[in-house]
């Protein structure tokens, strides 16, 4: 029985993040569907893994975690001989580009295209009527960030560098539900994050997590 | 003798706060260099070089620069491990991914209710912009939330990431500091008996009083 256990859902974005991350480095492990319609992720045993009541929650044996970025970072140190490289070795300064890369997600992209995804993802989806206005404001939002991104990719191949690595990894969930919605727009006219889209989105270990939605 | 590290922006800044509050932790030397943001400065294409987003704080460690606070303090602890507080980031792997998870949670549950209070109670009088009462009380309700799962965690553990004060706790230090002090809304945090006691221990550190100090100079 494999000793990592990932608690979430398939369709959440941050448990996405993490499972993309463990099909990258190759590691086995076990996926406990948590019911989130019936409200599972709010219960004592599962409030004892994750205490904001929210997916994924993560195990490695007796290592328990929470927050996806947290998970990742992780398993990317623990597993880094296994799989797909995905940190950047070396001097403290060459790896630093990784954690500034991996911060801009968090911080500036998350916030623009999360909201974007919950109005036009996943509202219909729950027969919800979609925010005009949020729209239109996260989309001026997000535009803003995508310019910095357009100009970094194209100086270099990946965000924080010409290989994969983490902080390309941590933008996928998002990006999916981006793409089967009208603000693609904002990621297709931009011609190098159109060409880092596509190339991210095609990634084998990536077709595996959404392979996890069908099921 | 090593060129200090250049920190950009105004103390009053809370991620420049937060990169300060670091450096002073770990006793590191660095150099401090205002940006004046009322004239725009953070915008100037020199600007922009060392940060695309326009913001600050922005980093230079001889050759390179970096910027986003959280990043900034990681590459500090770990380039300088042995100097100043050497638990700050943990000494073990278990210990970093801990405290890599609480400053996840301080990033994405805490900063962002307590932004836009810290914006809306303190910032936004000063700069005579009208107050938006729903959305100061549909954040003091997610805060409130946030403070009862750290509530609990602070019963059983010291600090939010183990028995040391750590990155994790640190990260809270800007906003919380604006939230006790300016923002009149200190009763959420003493209001809790281990929230209470954890505020307590954590603002009275040196680091964040030298910080707070720079703070004043600067007005």
């Amino acid at each position: 029985m494999a000793a990592i256990k990932v608690h979430g859902s398939p369709l959440s974005t941050a448990t996405q993040r993490v499972l993309a991350c463990l099909y990258e480095k190759g590691v086995d492990f076990q996926f406990v569907s948590i019911n989130m319609a019936a409200g599972e992720h709010k219960s004592d045993n599962f409030l004892a893994l994750n205490p904001f009541g929210q997916v994924p929650a993560f195990e490695d044996g007796d290592l328990k975690l929470f927050e996806s970025r947290a998970i990742t970072h992780y398993v990317a140190h623990e597993y880094a001989d296994k799989g797909t490289q995905l940190l950047i070795p070396g001097s403290n300064k060459e790896a630093a580009v990784l954690t500034l890369w991996q911060e801009v997600e968090a911080q500036q992209f998350n916030s623009p295209s999360s909201t974007l995804a919950w109005e036009l993802f996943y509202k219909p989806f729950f027969g919800t009527a979609t925010d005009a206005a949020k729209v239109e404001e996260n989309e001026t939002k997000l535009g803003k960030v995508l310019d910095v991104y357009e100009t970094r990719l194209s100086q270099s191949r990946y965000l924080a560098s010409d290989y994969f690595t983490l902080a390309d990894l941590y933008h996928l969930p998002n990006i999916q539900c981006l793409l089967a919605t009208s603000a693609k727009k904002l990621l297709e006219s931009r011609p190098h994050v159109n060409a880092w889209v596509k190339e991210i989105t095609a990634r084998p270990a990536w077709s595996k997590v959404l392979a996890m939605q069908k099921q | 003798m090593a060129t200090p590290v250049k920190v950009h922006g105004p103390p009053l800044s809370t991620a420049v706060s937060r990169v300060l509050a670091c450096l002073i932790e770990k006793d590191v030397p660095f150099q401090h260099v205002p940006v004046n943001m009322a004239k725009g400065e953070h915008k100037s294409p020199d600007f922009l070089k060392i940060q695309p987003f326009g913001q600050v704080p922005a980093f230079q460690d001889e050759a390179i620069s970096l910027f986003e606070s959280r990043a900034i303090c990681r590459y500090v602890c770990e380039k300088y491990a042995e100097n100043g507080n050497k638990w700050l980031y943990g000494t073990n792997p278990l210990a970093k991914a801990s405290i890599d998870q609480w400053v996840e949670a301080e990033g994405q549950s805490f900063n962002p209710p307590s932004s836009v209070l810290v914006f809306q109670l303190a910032f936004a009088p000063r700069m005579n912009l009208k107050q938006d009462q729903s959305l100061i009380s549909q954040n003091e309700a997610k805060l409130e939330k946030v403070l009862e799962v750290y509530e609990k965690r602070l019963g059983e553990s010291r600090f939010l990431a183990g028995d040391d004060f750590s990155l994790a706790d640190l990260s809270h230090l800007p906003n919380a500091h604006y939230l006790a002090n300016v923002a009149d809304r200190g009763e959420m945090f003493t209001s809790k008996k281990n929230v209470g006691r954890w505020w307590g221990e954590i603002s009275s550190r040196d680091s964040w009083k030298k910080v707070v100090e720079m703070q004043k100079q600067s007005t």
